[in-house]
């Protein structure tokens, strides 16, 4: 109440109707006995633009309504006017902390739909830079979500340990971030002399920094504080909300898609599945920390497995993939199927497909929609933040405004992800 | 922990709701199976309590424009829901046909929250209507945006780009039947 100028002269910044939200916000706010708060689309801790109309009563939210679609590119509707193989570079542009899993998803979408066999060291290569992807996300999401609570020094460890990944992503693709290195069939080009020594340098130095993150967050008494108790999910909300990956295993739900149904050669690896008990912005954190120590021992596998893998760096059926550049010299079908390719593109079925693969904030999946011809007629990716920023206004009640920072950090959104 | 024997979909749909199934589609092992649209909601609740079923996760929702050459299909758009059972780990989709005309379906929001954000894209992106939902506004475009962006009469471009100031300009042209 001390702060009745500051509510006027919020409520007079905020310009919307009031009348238009009935039901999302309280009574109270109707009657201005709350005070209405923008937060964001430019704000640092919103990670990207994502914008929170919040109530509050004081400091604590009585409800909290997030607007997103400022970073709609129309992706999907631009995917339909494409190709399929052409189709693979906009994925890189949703998730961009994930570009690779999204590539992975519309490509196995494809797959699916084209009946296109993917050889088996494909599927190799594809683990291994599915399982970069996940540590480059989590560094990302770590480093981030430290730097909203006020932990500066991890955010520059993490982004020095990210740096190694992305140039290996450089080796592989030519492009740091947006590399559209997995393509239908398999990947781009086969691994370069120089990737296997640096992802073998960089296996051999990250465990220890992971226990260097460890050792300045996990047992810190702030870092505690501001994170245990705090935003918690109860299991059967979680689900009937739709939350996946590591957000939901936190609240101690045991569904990771790559153990469940088993998708290119994680089946042959042993991993755990890290579960947190009681859902809060804590577990959220040691899950993905252990997540991290995952993946180095998923890595390691698949490149022992890779010596032994059989088969090319993508598939040989020429309908669906380019031919080599060497042959295009001297054999008239290569001539052909390179055309064909790269004019009409290869067709699918007019049918529909649905694949689901475990990306680093969840479950991604990919709808497809084929027209009989080279083009699909629908694309649809269930992004796991639009579902993760639909749950935050249950999440974020009752806390107060400073706890929405952890929250928000630690469902680990990416608004490109959500707004495509 | 007893775990009861998972039952077939589709027999156990065409043993309770005989009159509602209109297809079913088995394509590189996924099954769909097409419903009557006014029924969704019910099918959704059993599917998701009956013992043996037990759909608890709604995965996703998309919507599809069968534009133009939709005159074999029930109906111009289709809904397609995607249900995960994490007892049973396996997928079905269900599937129901809208009519060009009033385009509109129940909502399953009381059923399960993750279609809030689900359904309000369809709304905004495909001017499909989910009744009874309790936050129909625009999710991704803006809310004085005329047009669903992601159905196929739709332009998609090479094309003057449309703001508010030139909407009625760009109006006059576009093809009959847009909004």
């Amino acid at each position: 109440m001390a702060n009745m100028a500051m509510t006027t002269a919020a409520q007079n910044e905020w310009q919307g109707d009031l009348s238009e939200l009935k039901g999302l916000v309280s009574e109270r706010a109707l009657t201005g006995e709350t005070m209405m708060l923008n937060m964001g689309p430019h704000h640092p801790s919103t990670h990207g633009v994502l914008r929170l109309l919040l109530e509050l009563d004081g400091e604590e939210i009585v409800s909290c309504i997030p607007d997103v679609g400022y970073l709609h590119t129309g992706i999907e509707k631009n995917i339909e006017a494409k190709t399929y193989e052409k189709g693979v570079t906009l994925t890189d542009r949703m998730d961009y902390l994930a570009p690779m899993s999204n590539n992975m998803v519309f490509c196995m979408a494809i797959e699916k739909l084209t009946d296109l066999d993917v050889p088996e060291r494909a599927q190799v290569i594809r683990t291994i830079c599915l399982e970069l992807t996940r540590l480059n996300s989590h560094l990302v999401w770590l480093g981030t979500h430290a730097i909203d609570m006020g932990a500066m020094s991890v955010f520059l460890y993490c982004f020095r340990e990210r740096e190694m990944i992305l140039d290996m992503f450089e080796m592989l693709s030519g492009q740091r971030m947006m590399g559209s290195y997995i393509r239908p069939g398999g990947v781009w080009r086969d691994l370069p002399q120089e990737f296997l020594p640096a992802l073998e340098t960089f296996l051999n130095y990250f465990p220890a920094k992971i226990d260097d993150y460890e050792r300045l967050l996990t047992n810190n008494p702030v870092w505690i504080d501001r994170t245990q108790g705090i935003g918690v999910i109860e299991p059967d909300v979680a689900l009937a909300y739709g939350i996946t990956g590591p957000s939901l295993r936190a609240s101690g739900v045991n569904w990771d898609i790559r153990k469940t149904s088993p998708y290119l050669t994680y089946g042959h690896y042993s991993f755990d599945v890290p579960l947190g008990e009681h859902g809060d912005v804590y577990d959220r954190y040691i899950v993905r920390v252990r997540e991290m120590r995952e993946s180095v021992s998923i890595i390691r596998q698949a490149l022992k497995h890779l010596t032994q893998a059989s088969g090319g760096f993508r598939s040989n059926n020429r309908k669906f993939v380019p031919p080599p550049r060497s042959e295009l010299g001297q054999s008239m079908e290569a001539v052909i199927h390179h055309f064909k390719l790269w004019t009409e593109g290869f067709s699918a079925p007019d049918a529909e497909v649905y694949m689901a693969i475990e990306s680093p904030r969840g479950e991604i999946g990919c709808y497809l929609h084929g027209t009989g011809g080279n083009k699909p007629r629908r694309v649809h990716f269930k992004t796991p933040s639009l579902i993760h920023i639909s749950a935050l206004s249950m999440i974020t009640k009752n806390h107060f405004i400073a706890d929405v920072v952890a929250i928000i950090g630690s469902v680990d959104i990416v608004l490109g992800d959500c707004d495509r | 922990m007893n775990i009861a024997q998972a039952l077939d979909p589709v027999v156990t749909l065409k043993t309770y709701f005989p009159d509602v199934i209109q297809e079913v589609i088995e394509f590189r092992d996924e099954v769909t199976i097409v419903i009557d649209s006014e029924q969704i909601v019910r099918v959704m609740q059993f599917l998701r309590d009956t013992t043996g079923l037990i759909y608890n996760f709604l995965s996703d929702i998309s919507a599809v424009d069968y534009y133009p050459d939709y005159g074999h299909r029930p109906g111009r758009f289709a809904v397609a829901y995607h249900l995960y059972s994490l007892l049973y780990n396996r997928r079905l989709r269900i599937k129901a046909y809208v009519q060009e005309e009033s385009p509109s379906l129940p909502t399953i929001i009381q059923i399960w929250p993750a279609a809030n954000w689900l359904e309000r894209e369809i709304m905004d992106m495909m001017g499909i209507i989910f009744e009874g939902h309790p936050d129909p506004r625009r999710l991704l475009m803006p809310d004085d945006w005329n047009g669903h962006p992601h159905r196929r009469d739709y332009p998609l471009g090479y094309e003057t780009i449309q703001f508010s100031f030139n909407v009625e300009e760009i109006m006059k042209h576009k093809v009959k039947g847009q909004k």
